[in-house]
């Protein structure tokens, strides 16, 4: 049995010119125990964390492991140590095996060429997959598990280095419900064996199902801390945003009468024999809830012309759509904000200008030639409009936070007036202040009379921010639920067939 | 003009300035006239390319579809006696034929550029060696047609009409890429692709549209190159030309990786290897060594361009940090398009 191990930041401090990242923040955590770290983007957490892992050093205060004080961590004393670091983006090596990505860059050798030992390297792996109970073996090619074995695979490289503090950040953002609660329940094996977690999360429910301490950030300082029956979720937002949450969600009666968007028998690719039917009215807000890999996006991407509609027949103010191709959907009025913000709403090198004019081209130029000053027009407007937070509309998007850059997409799609905008997942990894800016936007727009449908896994988004809710289970709509019957117990029971 | 732009021009006149003081024949009217028709004929492929190259595609059949098309036109108005302004046009066509089928195969069937006009260079290499028996096409004696040659090989007051041609078509396309919507749509399908899709953009038709400019370019090209040579050997005419006119565009900026580069740059890098094949003449340095000088010019402009860009972008993150009012220098590669504005 190793000694407990146990980690004391005191009074950390880090100073750029100009702005204070953290400013006097104290953290303990020891083995056994699951903390919780919560704050917007920009709080501090990431700062925190590299502190954590060693690179780097603050300006002020002290890290006192196992009762030893230290200025500062290089990134291989934090190894050593057995910090270990469970990160959001997945880093694995798709073409290579479960043993290769755990042991990377510490293979086992033997021989004067120092030729691999495979069946060592299996050796010592196999034990740590056990401990996790991971549906896969050594041997099996990484590009064949799915995105919620990768994770797995991410924290058994972490066991890997016997890792006595796991940190990890948003380690579910990717990953379905049933998934997350096997991460949860991984998570809580590791607290079994004593060791610390760190979970750094968006999803206050999870925080609230795993966490034994909670720790708010808020720029940069300690917010406040919460222990067990205080961890509650109006808890952790208040602390999180430093005020009450009542005007988060400002959701308003609607009385449905002209459709705008008709699904008639619609089937995707996804689920060819499935058939949903569906009616937008022109401004509501239709929630479209369901599991990860219910057909959701598909059903969107279908509609907005991205991939084939398999059977049936869709209808945009009354008449049909077509032919189905992206170009006729944006012409007839309908915008998709999509799921993956960065590979699919955005060209990131781009400037903040030339992504929010991108569709609108052909409305900004006379004669085939773009007329600069209408863009920049356009670009100005809508950072007013939406509050886009930029030096300069003239930077790149990849410089701009993730909400800012949703901000963008949204963006895009206002200026060409749509009559329906799809959005998906429209607040997905963006902190909860712009998440309130979003909900805002969505909500002038349905004023207007625009019909939304917002496809999302956020629970309490589709419950606070929908006029109705339509849920999907394996391709086909298997029920819509007015405004008055919109619980969480509903929609799931829904959602799984 | 962008910064690297300017950093190219400055790079032409200070190698053509050391020339010009080791030896002053680099100036004569005659050597002057001589270079300039080399960029006008190597300049009109290389802006083709680059219109490929802005959308993360390539074009490597350039050489083989200069001699195949050069071999056909000699062969209409020499042998068939085709009229020369119906000759030009269905090379002109037959290079649109091509293009079509090289976009065709990348979009539709998802191929790769880089296989699909390998595939090409292979092929059209062999047909030109075929379609002439391996033989050289080229003008029998006594064999004349004066407008055609005054339109595509003359002189008007000493200036190459090849660079005339090359100039009028780079402006052209300087305006088609960095002005009009077109021209947007390139660089976004470049940059990335599936954006570009879900900004309503039709990438198929972009990307074809890409390679069917080059081509049709090339062609323009290939009517140039066969006046210019007045005969063809076609295992040998054109070969490696493709590469010219990639690093030529590589030179002005275009990244291999989409989405970026300007005409003005293409321009200045034909006009750069030009005066460094000059350079290689003039100062009496084996002309064997030529590609090797060529070679290591470029790989230094490109180091240097991507240390001077890493510079501005560790600048850029320490104005950031710091907080500063003034306005963040813009750096990343959007400028391709916002600076050309």
């Amino acid at each position: 049995m190793k000694s407990a191990f146990s980690i004391t930041l005191s009074g950390i401090s880090k100073f750029y010119p100009g702005v204070v990242a953290l400013d006097n923040v104290d953290l303990g955590i020891s083995g056994g125990e699951i903390v919780g770290l919560i704050g917007e983007n920009g709080a501090g957490k990431s700062t925190l964390m590299k502190v954590l892992g060693g690179s780097i050093a603050p300006d002020r205060g002290t890290i006192e492991i196992d009762g030893e004080r230290l200025q500062s961590l290089t990134p291989a004393e934090a190894t050593a140590r057995g910090i270990a670091f469970v990160h959001q983006e997945l880093n694995s090596f798709t073409n290579l095996d479960v043993t290769a990505n755990i042991l990377l860059g510490r293979e086992i050798v033997r021989g004067p060429f120092r030729s691999l030992d495979r069946k060592a390297m299996r050796d010592a792996v196999r034990p740590i997959l056990q401990m996790l109970d991971a549906p896969f073996g050594p041997d099996d090619l990484v590009s064949e598990l799915s995105l919620a074995e990768q994770q797995l695979l991410e924290i058994a490289r972490a066991l890997s280095i016997d890792a006595r503090l796991v940190i990890m950040d948003e380690p579910s953002s990717s990953l379905t419900l049933s998934e997350t609660n096997r991460l949860l329940d991984v998570v809580r094996g590791l607290k079994s064996r004593n060791v610390a977690v760190l979970f750094i999360s968006h999803r206050l429910n999870e925080i609230e199902a795993i966490a034994d301490r909670v720790v708010v950030l808020r720029d940069g300082k300690n917010a406040g801390e919460l222990t067990g029956d205080e961890i509650r979720r109006d808890r952790m937002i208040s602390l999180m945003i430093g005020r009450d949450l009542n005007q988060f969600y400002e959701k308003r009666a609607h009385n449905r009468q002209e459709p705008i968007l008709e699904l008639k028998d619609v089937a995707t690719r996804a689920y060819p024999n499935a058939r949903a039917n569906l009616t937008v009215y022109k401004g509501e807000i239709l929630g479209l809830a369901g599991l990860v890999g219910a057909g959701r996006t598909e059903l969107a991407r279908a509609a907005f012309g991205i991939d084939p509609v398999v059977h049936g027949e869709i209808l945009l103010d009354g008449k049909p759509l077509a032919p189905m191709s992206v170009g006729n959907a944006i012409r007839r009025g309908m915008c998709l904000v999509p799921e993956d913000r960065k590979g699919e709403g955005l060209h990131l090198d781009f400037s903040v200008t030339d992504n929010i004019a991108l569709p609108s081209l052909s409305k900004l130029s006379r004669h085939g030639a773009v007329v600069h000053s209408q863009e920049l027009a356009l670009a100005e407007k809508s950072r007013d409009r939406l509050g886009i937070k930029t030096a300069s509309v003239n930077n790149a998007a990849a410089e701009l936070s993730g909400g800012n850059q949703q901000k963008i997409v949204i963006a895009k799609w206002l200026a060409m007036e749509p009559k329906l905008l799809i959005v998906d997942e429209p607040t997905r990894g963006i902190d909860v202040g712009a998440k309130s800016e979003v909900y805002h936007v969505l909500q002038a727009l349905a004023d207007q009379g625009v019909g939304i449908l917002m496809i999302s896994s956020d629970m309490e988004e589709v419950i606070g921010v929908s006029n109705r809710v339509a849920v999907m289970c394996e391709g086909k709509i298997a029920g819509i639920l007015p405004s008055d019957e919109l619980t969480e117990h509903r929609i799931l029971s829904l959602a799984v067939a | 003009m962008q910064k690297k732009d300017l950093g190219l021009a400055v790079l032409i006149l200070i190698v053509g300035g050391v020339v010009a003081l080791i030896n002053p024949r680099f100036l004569s009217p005659i050597n002057l006239a001589n270079t300039a028709n080399l960029i006008g004929l190597f300049g009109l492929f290389s802006v083709a390319e680059a219109f490929v190259i802005v959308t993360a595609g390539i074009e490597l059949s350039v050489g083989s579809v200069i001699a195949l098309l050069g071999v056909i036109f000699i062969d209409l108005i020499v042998n068939q006696g085709v009229l020369w302004p119906v000759a030009f046009l269905v090379v002109l066509v037959i290079g649109g034929i091509m293009g079509t089928v090289h976009g065709l195969l990348v979009t539709r069937m998802q191929l790769q550029p880089f296989v699909v006009t390998l595939c090409g260079l292979l092929i059209y290499r062999g047909i030109a060696r075929f379609y002439t028996a391996d033989g050289t096409a080229g003008f029998s004696f006594g064999d004349s047609f004066p407008t055609l040659e005054w339109l595509i090989s003359g002189r008007t007051g000493g200036v190459p009409h090849s660079i005339v041609a090359f100039a009028v078509i780079a402006a052209i396309a300087w305006y088609v890429l960095h002005r009009t919507v077109f021209g947007r749509h390139l660089f976004a399908v470049g940059k990335n692709e599936e954006a570009a899709r879900f900004a309503g953009i039709n990438t198929t038709r972009t990307i074809i549209a890409a390679y069917v400019i080059c081509l049709v370019l090339t062609g323009i090209s290939a009517v140039f190159f066969a006046m210019y040579t007045r005969s063809i050997h076609p295992a040998s005419h054109g070969n490696f030309y493709e590469l010219y006119g990639i690093a030529a565009a590589v030179l002005g900026g275009f990244s291999l990786r989409g989405g970026e580069g300007s005409i003005i740059g293409v321009v200045l890098g034909v006009g750069l290897l030009q005066v460094l094949q000059n350079l290689v003449n003039l100062l009496g340095i084996p002309s064997s060594l030529n590609f090797a000088v060529m070679g290591g010019v470029i790989l230094i402009g490109v180091i240097a361009d991507n240390q001077f860009t890493k510079y501005r972008e560790r600048r850029r993150q320490a104005n950031m940090v710091s907080g500063s009012s003034d306005r963040p220098e813009q750096v990343l590669v959007g400028s391709a398009l916002s600076e050309a504005k």
